[in-house]
């Protein structure tokens, strides 16, 4: 879907914040990190209080019933808003890709769904391919290794845009560790359903991050980050995780992912 | 065979104990992924054959009443018998009668699925008929008594000394020196089978498609096994399930291209042959009697549900080589013949919910096997109404489900969600040292393998809210 640049735009769009759950609990520097890129990428950022999950959980787990019910919340929740963005491609996706098969047998709720859906963007795919965003010139000397998540480059083809993004940063040099897109055994509620399995996806996935020899480790997906920060912690590996929200907003000063704030 | 797959999780858990298994599976994602890859690269015509493959399937799943019964007058004006069974036990009888009719004592075996799916072997060997397994790696598993763990690479968990080991075991009369090189034990079961292959009354083998047009079953192997039981037995018998039916060699054509370089990144297999019917009179060589026993066991009714789209596989196995949670636990962990993300799909639809019920959870819903899929089935969504299937049904734990529940209360009553969300944060905040968690009540899963980070303190909306912007 090709939608328009909002460059030259004379109002600025009203775009609704999705955090998503994961950032309203563990993590709000990553929702802060997206207003800011938001509104320097000329958007008016607003964070909708009535919001607390895209679903997911339900819908993954064959609950369909409920996911409907979630879903609809969040509809009615952002059905005003000229665009969402959510600093996170798999609840992106569920909106995105999800929320229309959901109700392919209520033709009005399919198509304020549809609405839905096609106004909503994960928050890199949102900054280069409908803002068209330029990153201010930045400074960063490290290494950084990307993961790929699963939903962001399968589900939403989200692949160009983070690296096109964090290429402008002097100094920061991109590398991409080995089966760069494959799962790192998160997975939402599998990570607790088959722990031991998830372990060694982790495991597979930390060793082909940490050979690369990276000071940073990056992605567009919390739930992937939180999996990864806690398995190299409990590794004894320090490597600094960050959500690329944070980077862009020139945040890798502060305590990355699972590190003592000091 | 019989199923496992109640016991996935235990299962899966000793898998991932077993280092020789890792060593094993670590060819699945070095092999396949990488030769498959390299196939399609030179391929620029990839997503259109792809889709066109998938059009193919559809129209002969759409139409199967149609192809089945062309394939079947074509085989009989071939002179050749097609013999129909609805399960599992009709198969094996019919394939257990054909033996006994023939007065027939040793059986070799093609690699086929489908006889896995109907256990046929321990049919034939509770009917005391001496059965062999040509393909090495039915072969190797054969005597190691073990079901496959891969649909193409049945023996893939085994590491080559413990094939060597197999071998020494079971091939006590060999004389001479061995050698334990991969080209060496392949040389040592080439003259063990060799024997079998001469002295086989019967040669079964599955087949890859079934062509309506012409009434020819297509067998594509890399080891010429199958052709050997397909040529020097005086029966032949194919095991071939319903929907391995397409229309025509210009339709074969094209799934021959994708197959062999989903499967092992080959352009095409090593043998590719269509078989007709048995020996013509002329022909003097090749089998006298020609059998298709053509399996159903639940496909039809498949075909009517929306789960029909798994009907279009191919077996190539790729989403299982693709699959990161298959190259973890191997094919064994799944507990029935089909592994990986086809086989949790097939394996609760044939075996029942209740048996299978874990298989359709254990995925990430990454999505691999969908990408990678020749024939574009949609996996994931596949899994995810089974699980649905499983929630109306309530197959699933019941502790899970409780879970589940009150989180959904959460997720619907914002200001209560809230405030729980934001205790917990503050909670767990004040609690960490260090950046994270060690262990935390009811996050025991996640803190048995790893750390849990902590939350930075309050809830982001709340923060938000309040007028704080960092
Ligand atoms: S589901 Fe697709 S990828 Fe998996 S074996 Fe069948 S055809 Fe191959």
């Amino acid at each position: 879907m090709q939608q328009p640049s909002i460059e030259g735009q004379s109002t600025q769009p009203r775009v609704a914040l999705f955090a998503t759950c994961l950032v309203d609990f563990f993590r709000p520097a990553v929702g802060f990190a997206s207003a800011r890129l938001l509104e320097a990428a000329g958007c008016r950022v607003e964070v909708p209080d009535g919001q607390t999950c895209c679903g997911q959980p339900a819908f993954n787990s064959g609950d369909d019933a409920s996911a409907r019910a979630i879903a609809r919340q969040v509809i009615a929740l952002f059905a005003s808003y000229d665009y969402v963005v959510a600093p996170s491609g798999s609840c992106a996706g569920m909106i995105k890709c999800h929320y229309p098969k959901l109700f392919s047998d209520d033709l009005d709720m399919l198509e304020q769904a549809r609405q839905l859906a096609e106004k909503t963007f994960e928050l890199t795919q949102f900054l280069v391919d409908i803002c068209s965003y330029q990153l201010p010139s930045q400074q960063l000397q490290a290494t950084l290794a990307y993961h790929d998540s699963c939903s962001g480059v399968r589900e939403m083809g989200i692949y160009e845009q983070p690296r096109s993004l964090l290429t402008a940063i002097s100094g920061l040099t991109l590398t991409t560790p080995k089966e760069a897109d494959s799962c790192c055994g998160f997975g939402g509620t599998f990570c607790v359903k088959y722990p031991a399995i998830s372990a060694r996806l982790l495991k597979n996935k930390q060793t082909a991050l940490t050979d690369t020899d990276a000071d940073l480790i990056s992605g567009g997906d919390l739930g992937c980050l939180l999996n990864i920060a806690g398995g190299l912690r409990r590794a004894g590996d320090k490597t600094k995780v960050y959500h690329v929200a944070e980077l862009l907003d020139g945040c890798a000063g502060q305590a990355g992912i699972g590190e003592d704030k000091g | 065979m019989k199923s496992s797959a109640r016991d996935f999780s235990d299962n899966a858990e000793k898998a991932l104990l077993n280092p020789d298994l890792r060593r094993a599976l670590a060819q699945v994602r070095e092999g396949f992924v990488v030769k498959r890859a390299k196939a399609f690269a030179e391929l620029p015509e990839f997503a259109a054959l792809r889709r066109l493959g998938h059009e193919i399937k559809q129209h002969s799943l759409e139409h199967l009443d149609y192809y089945l019964e062309r394939y079947e007058r074509q085989v009989i004006a071939a002179g050749g018998q097609v013999h129909w069974a609805q399960t599992p036990q009709q198969a094996r009888d019919i394939v257990v009668k054909i033996c006994r009719d023939s007065a027939a004592q040793r059986v070799i075996k093609g690699k086929s699925m489908v006889s896995e799916e109907v256990a046929l072997n321990e049919a034939l060997e509770a009917a005391d008929f001496e059965v062999t397994e040509t393909d090495l790696g039915e072969y190797i598993i054969q005597l190691a008594k073990e079901p496959p763990s891969h649909i193409i690479a049945p023996a893939v968990h085994k590491t080559r000394e413990q094939v060597n080991a197999l071998f020494r075991d079971h091939h006590k009369n060999l004389g001479g020196k061995r050698d334990a090189s991969v080209a060496g034990l392949v040389n040592e079961a080439r003259q063990v089978l060799r024997q079998a292959f001469l002295k086989a009354d019967v040669g079964i083998t599955g087949a890859n498609f079934l062509i309506a047009e012409t009434g020819a079953h297509v067998l594509v192997t890399n080891e010429g096994n199958g052709d050997l039981c397909s040529s020097l037995p005086r029966v032949h018998i194919v095991t071939a399930s319903i929907e391995k039916v397409i229309p025509n060699l210009e339709d074969l054509s094209v799934l021959l291209r994708l197959l062999a370089r989903s499967a092992t990144g080959q352009p095409l297999s090593v043998y590719t042959t269509l078989y007709n019917g048995p020996a013509k009179a002329e022909q003097g060589a090749g089998p006298k009697e020609y059998h298709v026993v053509l399996v159903d066991h639940g496909r039809s009714t498949l075909l009517g549900t929306e789960f029909r789209e798994a009907l279009r596989c191919i077996r190539c196995g790729a989403c299982l080589n693709h699959c990161p949670v298959y190259t973890a636990i191997g094919g064994h962990a799944y507990g029935w013949v089909y592994p990986g993300p086809i086989g949790a799909v097939l394996s609760p639809l044939m075996l029942g919910m209740q048996e299978a019920h874990d298989l359709p959870h254990a995925c990430t819903l990454n999505g691999h096997c969908q990408q990678v899929c020749p024939m574009e089935i949609p996996l994931p969504s596949l899994l995810r109404r089974l699980r649905q299937r499983g929630f109306s049904d309530r197959v699933d734990g019941r502790r899970s489900r409780w879970a589940l529940q009150v989180w959904v209360i959460l997720a619907r009553h914002p200001a209560l969600y809230r405030f729980i969300n934001d205790v917990g944060a503050w909670m767990m905040g004040k609690v960490a040292r260090g950046g994270v968690l060690h262990r935390w009540p009811m996050a025991g899963a996640w803190t048995r393998y790893r750390d849990l980070p902590t939350p930075e303190g309050s809830g982001f909306i709340s923060a938000w809210k309040r007028g704080d912007r960092s």
